[in-house]
């Protein structure tokens, strides 16, 4: 008997393949529906395409593609030709400035909201009108008054990372328990160290929860963003190919988008497992 | 022991109210006053609801009494100290923590300028005074209850304090860890003559285990309708305990007032009670206590 994860694995593998096979055999012509069709569609599509192919790619050719981008990832010939490696790394460094942004000022504020009922009380109006607000809808704003479409899609990226660390960091600090304040009371902590030693270890497993949130949120929200402000990144690239027609090049900047969002999960997965306590 | 200044802790007429929530207050004890002697053992039984933690919680400074102020060693309580150690019912310990880290927590909060080295080797030789020793990396979520009370008691006593506060610390363990872990606290706090009050349910742990044992009404206002000295030798073992002439006696009064004169005492107090001076009564062969208020009226009937 195999292990559930080897099983798990095989049919993984199988499912993949049955699934090529299906895209493949959906895309093939068939003999039956006339070569005369075929050229005359493709002349309204304005493809130039040489015999019986379909305009949807099949997996062979998508794979070509992919292969053709991981070869040479790094390419860079003028702004509507860079490679795909360079592509995801400027979507991944606005994540990455705006998010890291949103965390430097989420955890601190989100830290004496917990901590006071008050400022709960008096900011929660402002956060709850703030937090639904689609982050694509401030990008008008943004372009107005920062003139920068790099920044502006930076800021979009902190607005909308913000409001789930901020709201879990608030709950996470406001909900650790009473007994252990009171270890450190009797203790004579004193409020710094009480701060760093007690009140942060208890609310991390919340707060990397709020993190984990808001990474997801970013990483679709990014190529939205560049799809509106263009120039450069993964939106920028599908948006980019399919003015250019090139599905294949879609699917690939798909796919590579669904790889990229999958290890910041993992990575903020880990370091949720690394600071969750068994109580 | 060292010489007994009997007012080392003092409870000076303290209460403790709460609003109701429909106007009015609810005072659940008032008027309360107590001493307690350096080095003494006090055990503090009541019914549930009555206040014992809230005597407690005061006695540690983690909540102010409404009226009145507690003195310990001369001076009124204003808050938590390192002086006062907390071991508290539901163990508290800090879950992301080892059971090194939690004690280590403990002994670098008392000695703030202490090497880490210095800090570990100290925590390790509670560690080792509870019987926890080769469990120091573990995590609270994998020890057992008695384990982790165990790891509490040495968190509490690491610190050194002048004063061991404990609340019900064994309630929720089984009785044969019970036992053991009331030897080891025995042990240690007679050994270092360790100034301690407990609060506890259960009569033969206070027995076992007190110089004093505090009597508590039920609440409402619930008042200390006595101090009941233990008239068993200071060096009495668990195994013989109950062989002793005092023994039953002993546990008859503590039980009787905790089925009927808890409830009836209220309205049956003996003649001139005093709640500034409760009286102090000692059951069996053993002579009076010395400052004997009016002699309590069950303690004489007692065979
Ligand atoms: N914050 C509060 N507001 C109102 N009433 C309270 C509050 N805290 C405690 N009480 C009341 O004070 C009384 C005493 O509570 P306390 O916890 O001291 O009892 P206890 O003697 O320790 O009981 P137990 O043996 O069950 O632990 C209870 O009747 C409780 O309802
Ligand atoms: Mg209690």
């Amino acid at each position: 008997m195999k292990s559930l994860g080897v099983r798990a694995g095989i049919l993984s593998v199988v499912l993949f393949f049955a699934f090529c096979l299906v895209w493949q055999i959906a895309v093939t012509p068939s003999a039956s529906s006339g070569p005369a069709l075929d050229p005359e569609y493709a002349k309204l599509m304005g493809i130039t395409t040489a015999g019986a192919q379909s305009a949807m790619p099949g997996p062979v050719e998508v794979a070509g593609k992919l292969w053709d981008a991981l070869k040479d990832p790094f390419y860079d010939n003028g702004p509507n030709d860079k490679g795909l490696g360079l592509q995801l790394a400027y979507s991944i460094g606005r994540v990455a400035i705006g998010y890291g942004l949103a965390v430097l000022v989420a955890v601190p504020l989100g830290f004496l909201i917990g901590m006071s009922a008050l400022a709960y009380r008096a900011l929660d109006p402002f956060i709850q009108v703030l937090k639904p607000i689609s982050p694509l809808a401030w990008m008008p704003l943004a372009l107005y008054t920062i003139k920068d479409s790099n920044l502006s899609a930076i800021f979009v990226i902190f607005i909308c990372s913000v409001w789930p660390m901020l709201l879990n960091t608030a709950f996470g600090v406001g909900a650790v328990r009473k007994e252990w304040l009171n270890v450190a009371r009797t203790l004579e902590v004193g409020p710094w160290r009480r701060a760093f030693t007690v009140i942060l270890p208890a609310a991390a497993p919340t707060i990397l929860t709020g993190m984990r949130i808001s990474i997801g949120i970013a990483w679709l929200v990014i190529v939205a963003a560049e799809m509106l402000v263009g120039g450069t990144g993964i939106g920028y690239f599908v948006w980019n190919e399919w003015n250019n027609l090139s599905i294949a090049n879609v699917i690939v900047g798909i796919l590579m988008i669904g790889v990229v969002g999958m290890v910041l999960d993992l990575i903020l997965a880990r370091l949720q497992r690394r600071v969750t306590f068994p109580e | 022991m060292a010489e007994q200044n009997p007012k080392f802790i003092s409870i000076e007429g303290i209460s403790r109210r709460y609003p109701k929530r429909e106007g009015g207050v609810t005072t659940i004890f008032e008027d309360l006053w107590l001493q307690v002697a350096r080095g003494e053992f006090v055990c503090i039984i009541g019914h549930s609801g009555c206040g014992k933690t809230s005597v407690l919680n005061i006695l540690s400074g983690l909540e102010a009494p409404t009226d009145g102020a507690v003195i310990v060693d001369g001076q009124a309580i204003e808050g938590p100290s390192l002086d006062r150690a907390v071991i508290f019912q539901g163990h508290a310990l800090l879950p992301w923590k080892s059971v090194m880290g939690n004690v280590a927590y403990a002994v670098s909060s008392r000695w703030r300028r202490a090497g880490k080295a210095e800090v570990e080797e100290r925590a390790r030789r509670f560690i080792d005074l509870v019987g926890l020793k080769g469990s120091e990396m573990k995590k609270p979520a994998e020890l057992s209850g008695g384990m982790r009370q165990r790891v509490g008691i040495a968190r509490a006593l690491s610190i050194e304090p002048k004063i061991l506060l404990m609340d019900e610390p064994f309630s929720a363990l089984d009785a044969l860890t019970r036992g053991t872990l009331q030897d080891e606290v025995r042990r240690i706090c007679t050994r270092t003559g360790q100034t301690v009050v407990m609060i506890t349910h259960d009569v033969d742990e206070a027995i076992y285990l007190a110089d004093k044992i505090v009597l508590m009404t039920n609440g409402p206002e619930a008042q200390i309708a006595e101090v009941v000295e233990n008239p068993l030798p200071k060096d009495r073992a668990r195994d013989s305990v109950h062989r002793a002439a005092d023994y039953y006696p002993l546990r008859n009064h503590l039980v009787d007032f905790l089925v009927s004169r808890s409830r009836t005492f209220r309205d049956d107090k003996p003649a001139g009670y005093d709640p500034r001076h409760p009286p102090v009564v000692r059951i069996g062969t053993g002579a009076p206590a010395a400052d004997i208020a009016p002699a309590p009226a069950l303690a004489a009937g007692a065979p």
